[in-house]
């Protein structure tokens, strides 16, 4: 049997470092919010001879929208965010890209958002956030009512969650900063949906968890929660294959628009699965057996 | 219970069997304007002039007008909600398929006016003009008192009765007096006022109107529309938004709150792409389920069939509009609704490894897996109440489509995975093939 939680050092090393990582690219790059929450117009293009990203900068800026920030969505298409632009002006602006390249320009997507509903958005998204959370912690604690200290796995599973969004905002983080790709409704969207996901996979072992307990296959809680891993690792791997397949097919194949939506949506799965193997019954088995101190007396100083 | 699902599986196959004929219509799936091509538009309105009181009836007499508007555009199934936020009135407005959005934009921003005319010498429709106090005028709505409403005559005919103001019963008197025995043109916001028999209605001038007149020939419902229409929608509410500026609120007139517009090469361009991934996707997941489950794996496929077939009918049985993050959904939750099988399939495999016969582990496999099952949706539907109501928010309209897919998704695929995949395994298991461990992938 692989022994899981025998390895739990390494797990909360890796993830722990992933968060640091996390830390400092928030707080260095931060994330490039798009139209849905600080307003302005985005627009996707569509060029029918193949452009360069530089090339329709040079345009942009010579044209007077030199403050536009571009990103290459592939196939032709070019998402530009701009000030507020009317969607006359965002034909003519077309037309003019379309004169000075040498092909044919269309306006495939206008999308005009006042400041206002951006901020709006942008707090409704944070309250959306946190609401689901809390909404997850009272659950989890309701369901594993009959444990004792169900309060605890909640907690637990709340921790893997929030890790793992914090993953995969920080991957966003980075990805703003490489590619220019900014965060809008639909990542905040997608960020639930993987709120979703990763507690269904928690709630999967938890409940495995609970069976064995009341089985009474090992007096060793620390037992208890290896076999539990191990027992439903088909299932945890397996799942997430079978959606990971349907998900990578839409990353590949699927339209522009969503691209990076199922992005959050294949690191949420990904994440997901490790944290609730790796994360969040790990926790639990360091709270129950109150090994925190252990956890760190690999460190010369702890000693 | 496998008539059941047959007949189920018939029915919901039936009711989507036109999917190609007619995709975009009435009989169709409703695509999203992000998949048809279309705009959205969200204005706010100047309230700032009308009772607090007053404003929600304003409200909904502008919805008239622009609808009245948006059908003269020939735009088919236009969608628009009037909606309240914290004191602000917004009027949103879904245009599917629109192909010239500068000329919609510019008709719902029009304020909305009954006007008269007369026509000149070439017969031409031209405004009925008269003097008051020096000033040219023409004879329109604006001066009418706001008490219009719908009386019937003495056979049940609809009447719409109107009182001028003092300035529009000197403006008719000169006018109707000089038109006796010509037409008088009705015009709504340019477009010819219709009857109920289609005919624009244009009555003939028989004696001189001063202070109340009434428009004959209209159908009730348009008559009681109208009414409404020409006591509020009139009003100099403004379309446009509400900025801050240096802390107090200043409104931008013309300019949408929000505005989408997709192109529909874009839509169909994500529509046939939405497609091919899909089908690569589920081709994937099923040879996966297949070559690693054998027989119950080939089970999962043929329930997968019957989760998918009934979700594309819930879709067009309940006119849910999908949009390209719901086909995203629908895509994803091909893949989740494997997730309940892959469940019991495990527990299965386990019972089958601790010696049960194959029957008794596919019931074992059934039972246990459940509180798993149950316990781990849940939490994904708390996700989707969430992400619903986030989805109410302005800029996050195609947010819902996503929310509304995945819930329907997720209580679907439980349903399949306990009643159809164990129906159909239940069936398999008197066949002989169903006895040995290695159809469950199990070596013996």
């Amino acid at each position: 049997m692989i022994d899981f939680v025998g390895k739990k050092r390494w797990f909360f090393l890796a993830s722990a470092i992933a968060v640091l990582v996390g830390i400092v690219c928030l707080s260095v790059f931060g994330l490039k919010p798009g139209t849905d929450f600080v307003g302005g117009t985005a627009i996707t293009f569509h060029f029918s001879e193949p452009v360069e990203q530089s090339q329709l900068r040079e345009e942009m800026t010579s044209l007077g929208y030199g403050d536009a920030m571009i990103q290459n969505a592939g196939g032709g298409y070019f998402l530009v965010h701009l000030g507020e632009v009317s969607s006359a002006e965002a034909n003519d602006l077309a037309e003019a890209l379309g004169t000075e390249l040498g092909c044919e320009a269309t306006v495939e997507d206008y999308y005009l958002a006042s400041p206002r509903v951006g901020a709006d958005t942008a707090w409704d998204a944070v309250i959306a956030v946190a609401v689901a959370a809390g909404a997850m912690l009272v659950y989890i604690a309701w369901a594993f009512r009959r444990m004792p200290k169900p309060f605890r796995w909640g907690t637990c599973a709340i921790i893997a969650l929030v890790h793992d969004v914090f993953i995969v905002v920080t991957v966003f983080s980075i990805l703003g900063q490489v590619a220019g790709v900014e965060v809008d409704a639909m990542f905040i969207t997608g960020l639930l949906a993987v709120v979703g996901y990763s507690i269904n996979n928690t709630v999967v072992i938890f409940d495995r968890i609970r069976e064995n307990m009341g089985k009474h296959i090992s007096s060793d809680f620390a037992e208890t929660v290896n076999s539990s891993i191990v027992e439903t690792l088909g299932r945890s791997v397996n799942t997430a294959l079978t959606t990971l397949f349907v998900l990578l097919a839409l990353f590949l194949f699927g339209g522009v628009t969503i691209h990076y939506f199922v992005l959050v949506l294949i690191l949420g799965v990904v994440i997901g699965t490790y944290s609730s193997i790796c994360i969040s019954s790990q926790i639990l088995v360091v709270w129950e057996k109150r090994q925190w101190g252990q956890l760190f007396s690999w460190l010369p100083f702890a000693k | 219970m496998l008539i059941f699902i047959l007949a189920l599986f018939g029915f919901a196959l039936w009711s989507i069997v036109p999917l190609d004929r007619d995709v975009f219509g009435r009989d169709g799936l409703m695509l999203g304007l992000d998949l048809k091509g279309g705009s959205y538009l969200v204005y706010e309105a100047d309230l700032s002039e009308i009772a607090p009181d007053d404003r929600a009836e304003v409200m909904d007499g502008m919805k008239g007008v622009i609808e009245r508007r948006i059908n003269a555009l020939g735009i088919t199934e236009p969608i628009i909600q009037v909606q309240e936020q914290e004191g602000k009135h917004t009027i949103a407005i879904q245009l599917p398929g629109v192909s010239d959005v500068e000329r919609a934009k510019e008709l719902i921003g029009q304020v909305g006016i009954l006007e008269f005319r007369e026509q000149n010498e070439q017969g031409e429709w031209i405004p009925a003009t008269g003097t008051v106090d020096g000033k040219e005028l023409t004879l329109t709505s604006r001066y009418f008192k706001e008490n219009t409403y719908v009386d019937l005559d003495q056979v049940g005919r609809p009447l719409l009765i109107f009182e001028w103001d003092e300035t529009g019963r000197q403006l008719s008197e000169q006018i109707t007096g000089r038109m006796i025995g010509k037409p008088l043109g009705i015009f709504l916001d340019d477009e010819p006022l219709r009857g109920e028999d289609g005919h624009p209605i244009a009555p003939i001038v028989r004696s001189v109107i001063s202070s109340r007149g009434q428009i004959e020939g209209l159908s009730l419902a348009d008559a009681q529309d109208l009414s409404t229409t020409l006591n509020y929608g009139r009003l100099p509410a403004q379309l446009g938004h509400w900025e801050e500026e240096d802390g107090s609120a200043v409104f931008i007139p013309e300019v949408p709150l929000y505005e989408r517009t997709v192109d529909a090469t874009l839509g169909a361009d994500s529509v046939q792409k939405s497609l091919l991934a899909g089908a690569i996707g589920v081709a994937l997941l099923l040879a996966f389920m297949i070559s690693y489950y054998r027989v119950p794996g080939l089970i999962a496929c043929l329930s997968l069939g019957v989760y998918g077939t009934l979700l594309l009918s819930i879709f067009k049985l309940f006119g849910i509009t999908l949009t390209l993050p719901g086909v995203a959904a629908f895509i994803l939750s091909l893949g989740m609704a494997v997730d309940a099988n892959v469940l019991i399939f495990e527990r299965m495999k386990e019972e089958l490894r601790a010696g049960r016969t194959p029957g008794a582990a596919v019931e074992a496999g059934f039972n246990r897996a459940w509180t798993a099952i149950r316990d781990s949706n849940i939490t994904t539907f708390i996700a989707c109440l969430v992400l619903f109501w986030f989805g109410g928010a302005l800029g996050a309209f195609m947010v819902r489509g996503f929310a509304i897919t995945l819930f329907i998704g997720v209580a679907l695929s439980m349903f399949t995975a306990i009643v159809v995949t164990r129906t159909f395994l239940r069936l398999i298991l008197g066949r002989r093939v169903a006895l040995r461990p290695s159809a469950y992938g199990v070596s013996e």
